[in-house]
């Protein structure tokens, strides 16, 4: 519980100020039930059912090809993008079923952000970077959008190393800046949820580091799911893990019972490193 | 197991031979030379053929050049006109010709690597696209008479703008669609993650990171068409006097060469000379302004 009182300007998410729902298991911000995924006629997700827990962190690990960056893409429906891939079953979220094909997708892309493996800047500046998704989905005011800016600087903890450069290329960042600048453009929209692929695996340690600092920051406000090859990190950063292998769910589990006491073989053998 | 290990350690065939090793070395040499030879003598004759060129032009086109050039019309020959109606006409037809031919270049560029990936009917424009682009340039200017001046009643600039411009797109598309695609998915993929519409992910951030090569790909074909020739002939077909109107004849730098150069008077081959070099250094500046822009990218 560090000093993140840095609040939302212009909240228009009212459960952020509400307290926490008890000490007791959080509720279900997304609850994935019998979820397929197929790349074509190649199935990649089979029968997934798995909670991600309001403001908490879920890890995904397990080896190459497992199916979790898969499951990850299917919660913004970023396989939309690509014919022929296509998903069956359910995940809620406030009683709308997300792979749902009448649903809006640009409003369901705001409330579930993703940041991606590799750092992707936009060829703008560092200001507008953050102003664009903003203003996909709001009309603010220009001493309003500075505010936002700011606030969500800060909160990616980019403020200080940016703040007398705004109108800069994003281009000229550091591969850690520019990912936590990624970072930030996509919590500068306000969603509920963030989807997180492997946002180190390009990053030094000291980058790798500030990044997980700030997702235990993020996770007082926002229901976060990270992808990770590296357990370490799923360690650290989450409060549940679900292992993955030839596109199932093997196991969900807090993430200290995962790595010490897994129930399932599979578990055992990946995270001791027997194989992967 | 290990008596079979140490018997594939043995390479077969005889010791190498030092005498033999030596031979080929020699051989090798003697042929890198003359590879080397050749390929410096066929870069020596390409570049004395362009500095020929470009000497005789600069000689014979650089002793005509006078304030008079700029500032007269073509004139009856022994009068000592200018090229005025002609550059100026240049500068409009190619303009026009640049101005329609770039935003649908542009489109057709942007559905290709946007819309269509894959699909057949986007293989097919691109094939046409690509037979327009080797398409001689005599049989567009045919094209625009049958379409345009045949049934609309005479030459015009306006004419000769469109046979430019069906020369612009097909280089816009290409160059549009190329530097389209070396945008990697991954930061269209982050576009849209915020929940961005297609379109603007494609006017807001691809143009964006495309913008260099898509402007070199227009200045190439801004260089294309002011040179062109055989398009114009039988669209705005040259006029020896001094008009801008766009529903009328108009002169241009490549027509007037085409008429002048040809002709029995020395002063209208002197001012073909000069529109040559004229032209040639136009072409030059928007070639290297083309270059410095992609070096800018890097």
């Amino acid at each position: 519980m560090s000093a993140s009182a840095t609040s939302i300007p212009n909240s228009r998410l009212g459960n952020l100020d509400e307290p926490a729902t008890g000490d007791a298991a959080r509720a279900a911000r997304i609850a994935i039930r019998d979820l397929n995924f197929y790349y074509g006629t190649n199935q990649a997700l089979r029968g997934i059912t798995l909670d991600l827990p309001d403001r908490q962190v879920t890890g995904m690990i397990g080896p190459s090809g497992c199916g979790k960056s898969t499951l990850l893409r299917v919660l913004n429906r970023m396989y939309d993008l690509y014919p022929g891939q296509r998903a069956t079953g359910e995940v809620m979220m406030d009683g709308e079923n997300i792979i749902d094909p009448g649903i809006d997708l640009n409003a369901l892309r705001a409330r579930i952000g993703m940041v991606f493996q590799k750092p992707t800047p936009f060829p703008m500046s560092i200001y507008d970077n953050i102003a664009f998704g903003v203003k996909l989905h709001e009309k603010l005011s220009k001493s309003e959008m500075d505010d936002r800016v700011e606030w969500t600087l800060t909160r990616a903890a980019l403020w200080t190393e940016v703040k007398d450069r705004l109108g800069a290329s994003a281009i000229g960042l550091s591969g850690g800046q520019q990912q936590r600048l990624c970072i930030a453009r996509t919590i500068a929209v306000r969603p509920e949820v963030i989807l997180l692929d492997e946002p180190t695996s390009a990053l030094d340690p000291i980058s790798t580091f500030k990044i997980e600092e700030l997702i235990d920051e993020l996770k007082d406000d926002f229901t976060i799911v990270i992808v990770t090859h590296n357990m370490q990190q799923a360690a650290r950063c989450a409060d549940q893990v679900a292992f993955f292998y030839l596109g199932e769910m093997v196991e969900v589990a807090p993430a200290g019972q995962l790595f010490t006491a897994p129930r399932e073989k599979r578990t055992q053998d990946y995270v001791t490193g027997r194989f992967g | 197991m290990s008596g079979h290990a140490a018997a594939s350690m043995a390479m077969p065939g005889p010791a190498r031979n030092l005498a033999v090793s030596r031979a080929l070395g020699r051989r090798r040499q003697r042929v890198s030379l003359l590879v080397k030879g050749l390929s410096v003598a066929a870069t020596v004759i390409a570049l004395l053929l362009l500095a020929s060129i470009l000497f005789t032009l600069l000689w014979r086109g650089g002793t005509g050049l006078s304030v008079a050039v700029f500032t007269e019309m073509t004139r009856a020959p022994g009068s000592n006109g200018g090229l005025l109606n002609a550059i100026v006409g240049s500068l409009i037809q190619t303009a026009l010709g640049t101005l329609i031919g770039t935003p649908i270049g542009l489109m057709v560029g942007t559905y290709l690597a946007e819309y269509g990936r894959g699909s057949p009917v986007a293989g097919a424009v691109r094939f046409v696209a690509d037979i327009l682009l080797s398409a001689p340039s005599i049989l567009i200017g045919l094209f625009i008479y049958e379409l345009v001046v045949e049934p609309w009643g005479g030459f015009s600039a306006i004419a000769g703008s469109l046979a430019l411009a069906v020369i612009v797109i097909p280089i816009v598309v290409r160059t549009t669609e190329d530097m389209l695609r070396l945008i990697p998915a991954t930061l269209r993929e982050a576009v849209m993650a915020l929940g961005a519409p297609k379109w603007k992910m494609i006017v807001l951030v691809c143009y964006r990171a495309a913008r260099q090569g898509i402007a070199t790909g227009i200045l190439l074909a801004i260089a294309r068409v002011a040179g062109e020739t055989a398009p114009l002939l039988f669209t705005s077909l040259g006029n020896l006097n001094w008009s801008v109107s766009l529903t009328k004849p108009m002169a241009s730098l490549p027509l007037t060469i085409y008429q002048y150069a040809g002709s029995a008077f020395d002063d209208w081959v002197q001012l073909a000379w000069v529109g040559a070099l004229l032209i040639t250094i136009g072409v030059l500046a928007i070639n290297i302004s083309a270059r410095l822009l992609l070096r800018v990218e890097k």
